[in-house]
């Protein structure tokens, strides 16, 4: 009566130092696993277990960092072995953020250039970019980088050869199969297609986090004069979107 | 009548002096670091020395030194990581030490004899506002502490609560806890598959120095190259303090208090917690050897290290009038970088 599992998962249980436990579902960037890493952290934070600090779930694996010093790590580790590792389910569905993006021009530097490699119209790149309900596979890398999944293959675009030493806060970019919302200032070989004044990582405000691992992800477009009135909201700490419940 | 808010004021400043507790926990799955002290268990020692009660943010010493006046009616302040000279008004004070001040002392730190890191907790914690639930200083992205950057001179701490500790004797340990010898200890893994034998080897047979490129990110350690078995690219994964990663370049970096929340070079090996605080003590140019053990002797050594510091805690002795007022250790505390105990 159970469903055959297409892929059944063989995930690696192993101690990593003696503060954290890796939970280790493939080696790959795929859908599949992703949904199994996000269904276990949804699994283990509902548990609650005494001495865990906190979980990083990420494309492939989870880490579970816990206090050695209020749980023993043996303890843990066989408690995190006895999870039903193979059959994970489905991870719940995330909450559903829209975010607003101005393309082109100044704020999406590479919009022309994308669409002239795919022999589309920058339009066309925007309603493809715009298209699709991204899932949050993890946010990573500094504080509030989003990566997304779920880009429309038309898009797949290979990272520049030479990355940008310093791109805007708030860039919107693809790189290869993924996309992603920039939270700060950094380097990246991405593409810049846009850019949101929201501010997924904002110190000052609560929260100053907005988007988490299996939230889902919508673009909407909006003009420059719509782009300043907001940013000049979010930079008095107005996260400016709010998630609809899952 | 005006009465300022009690505080440390910062007169002189070696770098790399930063606000931070226990560290920024919850939030790494939205790429927030942890930060939190170089040197987890001298910094425990320190806060245990001070009993903290409010917040436990105190301030971590980088190789240099640091001069305090007491802006306040009181504080009381504990001293302890890497060994330095301390003086209080001129008079010397052994380190390892908790000491309540009255208004206007000035405590002179001076740069560290050996290691890297020390710590100055202080009674009631500081009276700044926290940033997620924390006052870990993270630099890179500037967070937390005083305005998420390195302490300079001039820069005023204010305290929470400056008659804690009133009344309290000064009290020294009679010996600091005494560090482990030998290769710091490493558990393998969690991707030792993407190195083989030979790269395994090479790890813990080497004699690895520490770069000048180190910092509170990580430490990256020069010696033999690390030969991979696989690719030296992974989907990228959480990452703990201690983890070893090794790069295309085969040289390997320790991740360390400051690290990136996850990352895409596969981990050969990751240092046990209870022998981090004394790789991070091992500076710029030092040697440093590793040797595996299993999970089991990983929590083993951590209840060692535990019961040291219990042990030394229980040595606690009243600070003895301290004829120690010599050419050398005046000289000592002058010949700081950045630092002088001269008036200006």
């Amino acid at each position: 009566m159970s469903e055959p599992a297409s892929e059944p998962f063989r995930p690696r249980v192993v101690p990593v130092g003696d503060s954290a436990v890796l939970l280790e579902l493939g080696e790959t960037i795929d859908p599949l696993i992703n949904a199994a890493v996000l269904a276990l952290d949804a699994e283990i934070r509902s548990l609650e277990l005494e001495g865990v600090i906190e979980l990083v779930p990420t494309y492939r694996s989870l880490l579970v960092h816990y206090d050695p010093e209020r749980i023993d790590g043996r303890v843990l580790l066989a408690r995190l072995s006895k999870l039903d590792l193979e059959h994970p389910g489905t991870p719940p569905e995330g909450r559903l953020w829209t975010v607003p993006v101005a393309y082109g021009g100044e704020f999406g530097i590479d919009l022309e250039a994308v669409a002239r490699r795919h022999g589309l119209r920058a339009e066309e790149v925007v309603q493809l970019h715009t298209g699709p309900t991204y899932r949050v596979y993890m946010v990573g890398f500094v504080p509030g980088f989003t990566y997304l999944g779920g880009l429309d293959p038309r898009l797949y675009t290979p990272r520049l050869d030479d990355p940008r030493p310093r791109t805007p806060a708030g860039s919107v970019s693809i790189g290869g199969i993924q996309a992603g919302i920039a939270s700060l200032e950094i380097p990246s070989g991405w593409h810049l297609l846009g850019r949101t004044p929201v501010r997924t990582f904002d110190p000052e405000r609560t929260p100053p986090l907005l988007l988490e691992p299996g939230d889902r992800v919508r673009f909407v477009p909006i003009d420059p004069a719509t782009f300043d009135e907001l940013d000049r909201r979010a930079a008095a700490h107005d996260p400016l979107i709010a998630p609809e419940p899952a | 009548m005006i009465d300022p808010t009690p505080s440390l004021l910062v007169e002189r400043c070696g770098p790399l002096v930063t606000v931070q507790d226990v560290g920024r926990f919850g939030y790494q799955r939205f790429g927030v670091t942890p930060a939190g002290p170089m040197d987890p268990w001298a910094w425990r020692l320190a806060v245990r020395l001070v009993g903290a009660a409010g917040n436990d943010a105190g301030l971590e010493l980088g190789p240099g030194g640091l001069v305090l006046r007491v802006e306040a009616e009181r504080a009381r302040l504990a001293f302890g990581g890497a060994e330095r000279a301390l003086a209080v008004d001129g008079r010397p004070f052994p380190w390892w030490s908790v000491l309540g001040l009255v208004r206007s002392q000035r405590v002179e730190i001076g740069p560290a004899l050996r290691g890297v890191w020390s710590y100055v907790a202080i009674a009631g914690g500081l009276g700044l506002s926290p940033v997620m639930g924390s006052l870990a200083t993270h630099t890179l992205t500037r967070l937390g502490g005083l305005e998420g950057r390195a302490l300079r001179a001039g820069d005023r701490l204010p305290l929470t609560d400056s008659e804690i500790g009133a009344g309290l004797p000064d009290l020294t340990l009679a010996a600091p806890p005494p560090e482990p010898e030998g290769p710091i200890r490493v558990v393998l893994g969690p991707q030792e598959a993407w190195f083989g034998k030979a790269g395994i080897a090479t790890l813990l047979e080497g004699t690895w120095r520490v770069s000048p490129r180190s910092d509170r990110m990580g430490y990256r350690l020069e010696g033999p190259r690390i030969e991979h078995a696989r690719s030296p690219n992974i989907v990228s994964d959480g990452i703990v303090m201690g983890a070893i990663q090794v790069p295309g370049s085969g040289q390997p970096i320790v991740l360390m208090a400051d690290r990136q929340s996850t990352g895409g070079y596969p981990k050969i090996a990751t240092v046990i917690g209870a022998d981090i605080g004394r790789l991070a003590q091992v500076g710029v140019g030092g040697a440093i050897r590793f040797r595996a053990v299993t999970f089991e002797e990983a929590l083993q050594a951590r209840a060692e290290a535990r019961a040291r510091l219990e042990a030394a805690l229980a040595g606690l002795e009243p600070v003895a009038c301290s004829g120690r007022l010599d050419a050398g250790f005046l000289l000592s505390v002058n010949l700081v970088s950045g630092v002088t105990a001269g008036e200006p």
